[in-house]
């Protein structure tokens, strides 16, 4: 299991030919108490750099972006109805939603952790 | 934007306060401000609708109206040419909200008028105070004199436990009752206080001297129950209040009639009062308090879980194409739970329980129009 990031603060654990996605413990921190998130359909076709999820703090909505091209095929329900995973487990149990990945070749331009941490330093 | 083509950011005396307590700043009307502190805006939020929050303030603008003759009957009376409020039936010792209008009708500022005995006391919003200051200058000085108090901090001491966190250092502010405003000692420091504030809280603003602002603050902070409160917290809890933040949900643009603020024009100032009119805009104005205006500012509750900001567009069902109104203030309320807004409707359609429908990234979602305050105010008359 491979654990990926993008300049964007995103994450990507890649399984097979499913990349499971959320938001970096940084990114969180970024964007305070988070009230309300809001996920895409399960099917729905994302392109690569695409809006595909709404993070929003009591002060601000953001976007979270497809980091890769692919189709999703499971959402996290768990963080609609408790928004302030995200705060407390960013990088487990707040995955956003799975992407069946299109092309592989997409992963290669991500960070691993080690260019992450020097990204956020 | 290259950093010689903007101005420095201004501070405030509390702003060395603010870094040591972990603050992230932003810049704000010109000011290097505390958006929130190491706790987070919901955190700070409920903090201070269950304890005390303390907010610096010192961005607002602090003036000193006075009349040549020393009356403050007088100076009453030239600031009455320029607010549709009753400034001269303002007691020695009391404060009341008023707006500046233009000759239009709309709202120049939104600002606190105390009557400090012998002269007025005037707070104004930050983005506003150069134009406010102004404004007073080339209305009013043919007869009074008008002060900039720019050597004085502003903070706010809000939530159910500010009476007890300021009485430890100023035993008679337990007796001032909500809108009572005058000089007081607090921590052996000439203030001043008026019992008011900005989140439907019971508390206290505080004008200090700048030089000792901060051993005020540190004095408060030394209690428990007080916690430094950011911007942010500040705008939630006053959106939960129903209160009006100025450029956003009054402008220039809207009427105290369309701004759902009647409650702030007296009688007296109204048509057959005993100082009717008299003000900038009072024609449109008044014809609004006879006639109505065209729409209106009210509460608006989502339906669900999703916030509705600023500058969301309106509409009358999920399907229309005809905008009829705007957000012009929304976020999420921490004590509610839920999400709020404010915005303008067709006065048609502004009745409290109607449903509307913003358009949120391409969605029709829909709330209900709703009473404010949504959250009750705790004042304490």
């Amino acid at each position: 299991m491979t654990t990926l990031y993008t300049s964007d603060h995103e994450w990507l654990r890649i399984e097979g030919d499913v990349a499971t996605i959320g938001i970096t413990d940084y990114a969180q921190s970024q964007l305070g108490d988070v009230v309300f998130v809001e996920l895409p359909k399960v099917g729905r076709s994302l392109k690569k750099a695409e809006a595909a999820a709404v993070v929003e703090s009591v002060k601000a909505a953001s976007d979270v972006y497809a980091p890769i091209t692919g189709e999703v095929v499971e959402v996290n329900e768990a963080l609609a109805a408790e928004p302030a995973l995200v705060n407390s487990d960013a990088g487990g149990k707040a995955w956003f939603f799975k992407l069946k990945i299109a092309d592989k070749g997409e992963l290669g331009g991500l960070m691993d952790e080690a260019a992450y941490a020097a990204h956020t330093a | 934007m290259l950093a010689h083509e903007t101005s420095p950011l201004k501070q405030t005396p509390l702003h060395v306060l603010h870094l040591a307590r972990g603050a992230k700043m932003v810049p704000f009307a010109g000011y290097d401000m505390p958006v929130q502190y190491t706790a987070g805006v919901l955190k700070e939020h409920l903090h201070t609708r269950n304890a005390a929050g303390l907010f610096d303030v010192s961005h607002m603008g602090q003036l000193v109206l006075r009349a040549e003759s020393r009356k403050v009957a007088d100076a009453a009376l030239a600031l009455e040419k320029l607010v549709p409020q009753d400034i001269v039936g303002i007691a020695p010792g009391r404060q009341r909200y008023a707006q500046f209008t233009n000759d239009d009708g709309g709202l120049l500022d939104d600002l606190m008028v105390a009557n400090f005995g012998d002269h007025l006391f005037l707070v104004v919003n930050a983005a506003c105070k150069e134009e406010d200051e102004a404004h007073l200058r080339a209305h009013l000085s043919d007869t009074c004199e008008i002060v900039s108090l720019a050597d004085r901090a502003l903070i706010a001491l809000q939530g159910p436990k500010a009476e007890s966190a300021l009485a430890k250092l100023c035993a008679d502010v337990s007796s001032m009752k909500f809108m009572d405003a005058g000089p007081r000692r607090v921590a052996d420091i000439d203030c001043f206080v008026s019992r008011s504030g900005y989140t439907g809280e019971d508390g206290f603003e505080i004008s200090v001297p700048a030089d000792k602002a901060e051993a005020l603050v540190t004095a408060l902070l030394e209690n428990p129950d007080v916690l430094p409160i950011g911007l942010g917290a500040r705008d939630s809890l006053r959106l939960e209040a129903g209160l009006c933040l100025y450029g956003h949900d009054i402008d220039t643009t809207t009427t105290p009639v369309e701004g759902a603020l009647e409650w702030s024009v007296q009688k007296v100032r109204r048509s057959g009062g005993a100082r009717a009119g008299g003000f900038p805009g009072a024609d449109e104005i008044l014809a609004q308090f006879a006639q109505g205006a065209s729409r209106r500012r009210v509460g608006l509750r989502p339906e669900g879980r999703a916030p509705v900001r600023e500058g969301a567009s309106l509409f009358a069902d999920a399907s229309s194409t005809e905008q009829i109104g705007k957000v012009t203030s929304g976020g999420f309320g921490p004590s509610l739970n839920a999400p709020v807004a404010m915005g303008y409707l067709p006065t048609a359609l502004s009745a409290v329980g109607t449903t509307v429908f913003a358009e949120v990234r391409g969605q029709r979602l829909p709330l209900k129009v709703a009473a404010t305050p949504f959250v009750p105010n705790t004042y304490k008359r």
